[in-house]
């Protein structure tokens, strides 16, 4: 029988990690995601499954608890919003660096600065082109569902495990506080091998102590590193690339949005579509690897293309990158925390692009 | 009484020449070389060979724990 | 009797530990970093913990520390060692773990992890050098620096009012319920060094009844950082950190001691 329950955002990501026989949790308080660690303190997970759940002292030690937890091959998670993450940084370049798996959650509000606690999509440059020192990626998640915030614990436990590096689920203040039904799967089992090649769980009598590090004194050495991080992004460019698609097969326009940005779209094609223009929308769901080859394939038939987003225009250049010159690409969206309405979004491909 | 006599083993490539093991011999039983190891560094040796009494008060200081000591009882 | 005749593995009273790796030490010559290292593996060699036993390296001139203590190691961001073991220890309670950090590491950039982590009691071991300045990025001040002391970034001396007081963060520590051992030992003459390895042991001992955290301050020379001879700057540190920074024990078994 299906488990459904009425859960907000932030409480399903949380239920997930449970479920998805994550063994730690370190995270301290943000708004607009404070419940996820308020769900987790309520839920007890340590008597559930062993789940340890800790608030840490700020978000620097909190990356850093994260770290030393996945050194050691436990299946550990933060979650933050976007001021936070800007402090987490550091460690996050040292997770990639040193090759660690863990699940990030970025609920992301409104910035430069303090900011606002209003939902915003303007972290997209720092969530997949870096954030920290040094040549390395994130794998990117972005839910647009209550239903996604809870798959997605899963879905990124599992990347990260693949690949031996950190997946971020890029959520924002309308997914994390929104409240929708969802569907739960069973309790996975918590880890109880651990891959000697890599982890920390003691030198193990007669064999060679694990060394975690992202440190290389000799550049030489540190540049063959270097390449081995890019061929696993490669391969995971290759692999991992995940979108939807919404009424694209008759399409004239396109919208290219993700998490709340999506939802906004799709309202805005079916008003849209009423009034005869054939809109389609593009999600990607991962956002690094971006979905840029379905795509440019996409784009070709196309008058117009606007991409959607809660920021100054950040995606749109990812989107640019993929599709080149020759089809009209725009960038609608609202910035600060504001949220546009699917009216302004449709108004706004008219202006944008169907005028011209 | 049982008097003990004591030999210490430097591994003379990994001294630093820090002198630190000299200081602190009860007995004044090590020097530093002349010559230098491949390091640069003037090597700590056992100078005094009946002098040692094994208590490795030296090996017990050296940051590099370069030092190897025995000792045997004389029953004289 | 011939030297030849005393050096026979039946006469040996002391060698390296096999939990120092073969690798050459990357300190320079009579840095008291080295037999802090030593120490430790000795300890961890004769608790018999090695299997058991996961450290921390911080970033200065021990980030390298993994590459000569033979146990399961991992480098921590600057400052941050004590919130990596946290999370270590909250997912293997029944593991050892400790943390080795300078004072740069564990009174500037890493005070509030350190700070935390003591207030939470976590059951971890912090081996802190304090050498009274940083030593790997080339002598700079550090907030345990001396009053008056030269460093390259202090070059006519500290002076209190513009750069701040030295500060004592083992007696600060030492204030928290959730510290258990708190202890300020040197590793400059063998008795220091035989005593300094007590409080390790000791240290261990509380981790292992958990009993909160469990913290040995050695102080510690840097004869690069200070321009000195190696033996110089040991009698330096005996004439001029001592008196600030007091040996012996300054909480044992979670009650602070008298005469501190
Ligand atoms: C975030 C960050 N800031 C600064 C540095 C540069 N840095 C490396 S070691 C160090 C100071 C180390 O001093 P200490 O902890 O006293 O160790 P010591 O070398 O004296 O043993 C600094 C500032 C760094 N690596 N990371
Ligand atoms: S203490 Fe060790 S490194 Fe220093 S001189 Fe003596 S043997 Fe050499
Ligand atoms: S063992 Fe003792 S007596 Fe012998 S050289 Fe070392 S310190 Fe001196
Ligand atoms: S710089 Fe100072 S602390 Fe660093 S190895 Fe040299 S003497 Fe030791
Ligand atoms: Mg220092």
């Amino acid at each position: 029988m299906k488990e459904l329950r009425l859960m907000k955002g932030n409480e399903a990501v949380a239920e997930g990690a449970i479920r998805a026989g994550a063994d730690g949790y370190f995270g301290y308080p943000i708004t607009p995601q404070s419940e996820v660690m308020e769900y987790l303190m309520a839920e007890q997970p340590e008597k559930r499954t062993g789940m340890v759940v800790l608030q840490a002292e700020s978000e620097v030690a909190a990356i850093n608890m994260v770290y030393g937890a996945a050194s050691t091959g436990k299946k550990v998670m933060t979650s933050s919003s976007s001021p936070g993450m800007s402090l987490m940084q550091e460690g996050i370049s040292y997770l990639a660096g040193a090759e660690l798996p863990c699940l990030l959650l970025n609920v992301a509000r409104g910035g430069p600065g303090l900011g606002t606690i209003q939902p915003s999509q303007a972290d997209y440059f720092q969530s997949v082109k870096g954030g920290g020192h040094g040549d390395y990626n994130l794998i990117v998640l972005a839910p647009s569902s209550v239903q996604e915030m809870f798959d997605f614990a899963f879905l990124g436990f599992d990347l990260a495990f693949k690949y031996r590096n950190p997946v971020l689920m890029l959520s924002d203040g309308l997914i994390g506080q929104m409240m929708e039904k969802v569907e739960l799967c069973e309790q996975l089992p918590r880890t109880t091998h651990f891959d000697r090649s890599w982890t920390l769980t003691g030198k193990p009598d007669g064999q060679e102590r694990n060394i975690v590090t992202s440190l290389d004194l000799d550049a030489s050495m540190q540049e063959i590193h270097n390449l081995h991080l890019q061929e696993k992004y490669r391969q995971c460019k290759e692999a991992e690339v995940r979108y939807e698609l919404f009424d694209t097969e008759d399409a004239d326009y396109l919208f290219v949005a993700y998490g709340s940005s999506a939802r906004i779209c799709q309202k805005a094609i079916k008003i849209g579509r009423s009034e005869g223009i054939k809109i389609g929308l593009l999600r990607p769901i991962t956002l690094w690897p971006f979905p840029a080859k379905p795509l440019a394939e996409l784009a070709s038939r196309m008058k117009g293309i606007l991409s959607v987003e809660q920021s100054a225009g950040q995606m749109v250049e990812d989107v640019r990158l993929s599709v080149g010159s020759g089809v009209h690409i725009e960038h609608y969206g609202r910035m600060g925390g504001m949220i546009p309405t699917p009216e302004q979004v449709l108004e706004n491909l008219k202006k944008l692009l169907i005028a011209k | 009484m049982a008097k003990m006599k004591g030999a210490i083993v430097v591994d003379l490539e990994k001294c630093k020449g820090c002198e630190v093991c000299r200081v602190a011999c009860p007995n004044d039983v090590i020097a530093m070389t002349n010559e230098v190891n491949h390091k640069g560094y003037h090597y700590a040796y056992q100078e005094h060979q009946d002098a040692c009494v094994g208590c490795a008060n030296c090996a017990v200081v050296c940051p590099d724990g370069v030092i190897t000591v025995y000792k045997v009882k004389l029953s004289d | 009797m011939d030297i030849k005749d005393i050096i026979k593995p039946e006469n040996l009273v002391y060698q390296k530990t096999s939990l120092m790796t073969d690798k050459p030490l990357s300190y320079c010559p009579g840095c008291g970093h080295g037999t802090a290292h030593r120490i430790l593996m000795e300890v961890i060699e004769e608790m018999g913990i090695q299997s058991e036993t996961i450290g921390v390296a911080p970033v200065g001139c021990s980030v390298l520390a993994y590459d000569f203590m033979n146990v399961d190691m991992v480098g921590a961001s600057h400052g941050r060692a004590p919130a990596v073991a946290t999370g270590i220890k909250r997912c293997w309670p029944e593991k050892f773990v400790y943390t080795y950090q300078g004072d740069g590491d564990l009174a500037a950039i890493g005070t509030a992890e350190t700070i935390h982590a003591a207030n939470r009691g976590e059951n971890i071991t912090i081996i802190f050098i304090n050498n009274g300045i940083y030593g790997m990025t080339g002598g700079q001040m550090a907030p345990t620096t001396l009053p008056g002391m030269k460093t390259s970034t202090s070059p006519y001396g500290r002076d209190l009012k513009s750069m701040g007081n030295p500060l004592k963060m083992t007696e600060l520590l030492a204030q928290l319920p959730g510290t258990c051992y708190v202890t300020r030992q040197s590793v400059h003459s063998p008795r220091n060094v035989r005593r300094a390895k007590k409080a390790i042991r000791a240290a261990f001992e509380s981790q292992k009844e958990n009993k909160g955290l469990s913290l040995v301050e050695i102080v510690s020379n840097c004869n690069s950082g200070w321009k000195m001879e190696p033996v110089a700057s040991n009698e330096w540190m005996v004439d001029n950190m001592f008196p600030f920074y007091p040996l012996g024990d300054i909480k044992v078994d979670g009650k602070l001691v008298n005469n501190q």
